[in-house]
Formats: C-alpha cells, sequence, structure tokens
C-alpha cells in the first residue's frame, strides 16, 4: 500500500495509547474512516507491535525486546510501548 | 477436530483406550507413545481433554519435575530473510510489514538483563537468515562477551542452518543451547518452507548435538498439517531426542502466505500440548509463541498443568506476549518453582 501523506512533523516521541484518535490503522496502514478496524485494533491489543506510523501510514522500523517495543517512522519519529499498543 | 470427524482411532492396536495405555506406557515406564499412538491422543474427543491434560502433567512431574524452565528471547537482526518459511513474516520474499533492523550491542546486554530479572536461566539470541555470515557470527561473538561480563544467564543461539565451522565456532564461544526448529512433519514441510529442505536443517541439529551444545527443537501447530502430520511431527522429535521443544501455536501474520489460516482452536491446541508430551516424557516442553491468541490466559494455564514445563516470558520476536510479571505471578499460584541457574549447567 502507498503511503497517504501525512500532515507536518510532530514531536518525535509518542505514546502508544490513544492510536485509535489517529488517521490510520497502526496495524493494517489503511486510514481509520475506512472500513471496521475492530480485528486490527485486537491484534495491536495483544499479540502485535504497531507496524504503521497512525500519522502518516508509513511502514516504521520497528524493535521488539523481552520486555517492550521500540517503533521509529521516518518523519513522526519514535515511539515506545512494553506491551499491546493498546494497553500501554 | 475429533475422532469422528477424522475416522481415526482413540485405541491403540490392542483395542485398549490410548490413555490408559499412556498410564502404564508412559507414566510408569517413561517411553513416549509411538506415532499411532499419538494419533489417537490427537483425535480423543474434546470431552476428554481433561483427562489427557491430567495424565500428561502427571508425566511431567514423574520425569521433569515441578520446576518450571523461563527463556527469554531477542531478535538481533529482524526482517529481510532470503528464505520463504510461509508462517513467517520476517521473509523479505513476502509483502510484510516488518521492515528490517539490527538490535546494536547495549541494547541486547539490557534485553539480557531484563530476562535475568524475571528469574529466567537462558537467553536466547535469535537472527532472520538462512544461515549466518562472518558479520552476524562477530556480532554474535561480541555480543556474547558483553552479555557474559555483566549478566549471569546461560545464552542460546538461533541463527538458521550452519556449517561445522560454525557449529565448532559457537560451541567455543560457550553458546548453552541451539534453537533450530524443524516446524513441522518432515512430509508436510514443503508446503511450508520451499527454500530449503527438512533434512537441511535435521543436518544442522546432529552436528549441534555432537558438538556438546544442547539441542532446541521445535514447531508451529496450525499450519494446515493434518492430525496424522501431527503425530508424525511429535515422534520425529522424539526420534531427535532434542534437550528442549518449544511449541508455537501459528498467529497468522498479513503478507505472509499463511495469512489466511484461523488461529488455532484453544482445545486443539491443548489436546497437541498433552500428546506432545506423551510422546516426550522427559523432554523440555516449552510454551512459545502464539499462546496468547490461542489459549489466552486461562488456557495458559491449563496448559502448565498439562504436561509444559517451561515458557518464554515477555515478548518474542516480532510479536508480544504477555507480561512477564503475569507468567510469573501464574507460576506462583500454580506453586511451580523458576528452575535455578545452578541447575542447568
Amino acid at each position: 500500500m502507498e503511503p497517504a501523506e501525512g500532515p507536518a512533523d510532530r514531536d518525535a516521541e509518542r505514546d502508544g495509547a490513544g492510536a485509535a484518535s489517529e488517521p490510520f490503522c497502526a496495524w493494517c496502514g489503511r486510514a481509520r474512516v475506512e472500513g471496521d478496524h475492530a480485528p486490527c485494533d485486537r491484534r495491536l491489543a495483544t499479540v502485535d507491535p504497531p507496524r504503521h506510523c497512525p500519522v502518516c501510514a508509513r511502514r516504521m522500523v520497528v524493535q521488539v525486546d523481552p520486555m517492550g517495543w521500540t517503533a521509529r517512522c521516518s518523519r513522526h519519529g519514535e515511539s515506545t510501548g512494553a506491551g499491546g499498543f493498546g494497553h500501554p | 477436530m475429533t475422532a469422528v470427524e477424522t475416522g481415526a482411532s482413540t485405541e491403540d492396536t490392542q483395542g485398549e483406550d490410548v490413555l490408559a495405555v499412556a498410564r502404564e506406557q508412559v507414566l510408569e515406564r517413561g517411553e513416549g507413545l509411538t506415532q499411532e499412538q499419538v494419533l489417537a491422543v490427537l483425535s480423543l474427543p474434546t470431552e476428554r481433554l481433561g483427562e489427557a491434560l491430567a495424565l500428561a502433567h502427571e508425566v511431567r512431574m514423574r520425569w521433569c519435575g515441578p520446576e518450571v524452565e523461563v527463556e527469554g528471547i531477542v531478535s538481533l537482526k529482524t526482517g529481510g530473510c532470503p528464505e520463504d518459511c510461509h508462517f513467517c513474516s520476517q521473509s523479505g520474499l513476502f509483502d510484510s510489514p516488518v521492515r528490517a533492523a539490527w538490535l546494536d550491542k547495549d541494547r541486547l546486554v539490557e534485553a539480557a538483563k531484563q530476562t535475568a530479572k524475571t528469574g529466567a536461566t537462558e537467553f536466547c539470541i535469535v537472527a532472520a537468515v538462512r544461515g549466518p555470515d562472518a558479520k552476524l557470527m562477530e556480532q554474535v561473538r561480541a555480543g556474547i562477551a558483553a552479555i557474559r561480563a555483566e549478566v549471569d544467564i546461560n545464552v542460546a543461539c538461533s541463527l538458521g542452518m550452519l556449517t561445522q565451522e560454525q557449529v565448532d565456532e559457537l560451541a567455543a564461544m560457550g553458546v548453552h543451547r541451539y534453537n533450530h526448529n524443524l516446524e513441522t512433519a518432515r512430509s508436510h514441510f514443503p508446503e511450508v518452507v520451499t527454500t530449503h529442505s527438512w533434512e537441511e536443517r535435521w543436518e544442522t541439529l546432529q552436528m549441534v548435538r555432537a558438538a556438546g551444545m544442547e539441542v532446541c527443537c521445535g514447531g508451529i501447530v496450525g499450519m494446515g498439517e493434518t492430525l496424522e502430520q501431527r503425530a508424525e511431527f511429535a515422534v520425529q522429535l522424539a526420534e531427535l531426542e532434542p534437550d528442549e521443544v518449544p511449541l508455537n501455536f501459528l498467529i497468522p501474520n498479513p503478507g505472509t502466505p499463511f495469512a489466511h489460516l484461523e488461529v488455532p482452536q484453544g482445545a486443539d491446541a491443548l489436546m497437541t500440548v498433552a500428546a506432545f508430551r506423551l510422546a516426550l516424557p522427559r523432554t523440555v516442553l516449552r510454551f512459545a509463541g502464539g499462546r496468547e491468541l490461542t489459549l489466552g490466559d486461562l488456557g495458559a494455564e491449563q496448559g502448565m498443568l498439562g504436561g509444559v514445563n517451561a515458557i518464554i516470558v515477555g515478548n518474542y520476536l516480532t510479536n508480544l506476549g504477555r507480561p512477564a510479571e503475569q507468567d510469573l505471578d501464574m507460576l506462583e499460584e500454580l506453586k511451580m518453582p523458576i528452575k535455578a541457574l545452578n541447575d542447568t549447567l
């Protein structure tokens, strides 16, 4: 999927919580206003870190370690979390 | 799937109930079930799941003891793999959202420290590769040295297929255990991987054992295999005589050829746990990836009381697990002591 153009740069550090209010789904990368993202949210709440930037939908470089994850968008910086994306 | 649906018998060749046979053969004599017997267990109706789990737990307590081995794993090199393992989001051949990344040495050591704090005795360094090249071997060497300088924990590795020279190098580095999963039954493997063979994996495992490292070899349940193939896999693992078998349950990952498969059903997964314990009475049987989706919290406890005697705590390589504290609390509630480091050497 070709990522849509996002808004202007934001602060690098972002909290994983509250992603549902962002324009793009952090799991599938599609616009949140299109389609049903409940299955995506379930995956984010249980077994998956975010893979797409919720601001611009770019694929992020994600590293998972035993106690947390780090996701870096080339445009919007880094976000971190411990467990499921929906449950910081 | 039940025995009625598969048409398989839940009796052995003598017409006896397979759990009654297993009680005498596995629990009393410590002899693992045959392929036909494993299939009979896998084919039991769901109403007998509790009975199968209870027997598997007795077998684990009798032949392994009450201790639980705790391990943490970390991905040193993520994504960009040239192989086509159909379950894996790290293959560079699929349109997966996972991007390539390397973990730096500081974060590797920090991950080992965090793992050790949970009481874990094993820390496994994993790379998504066909086999290690010189750069990866050097990073592993430096990483192990840095971990050893700061953390008291056994180091394991999972770096794909090895040459004899690489096996010898890893043994000389002090790698305690080497993981290389056969993933599935030999007969099903071509449906899962086409870029290398089951036999190539088997050869690496034989070299690992000969070099004195412990052998860790398991697979993934729910990749479209039949119950017959699942039974075949259990006895092929038993033939290998691994020190540890990690049991994963498929997480259908987007972009992979197995993205369309269903998450395995909890009862089916638990019956598989019991059957594998009855095939491998003395082996460390570890809960690995996918248990969160397949089993949830209650199912994880049932598995721990159904033959499992080891867990991976915290997150996996690209997927997230339960918080480590949640698993440690579960072990405390179940009164299962964590295996100490001096018991593993």
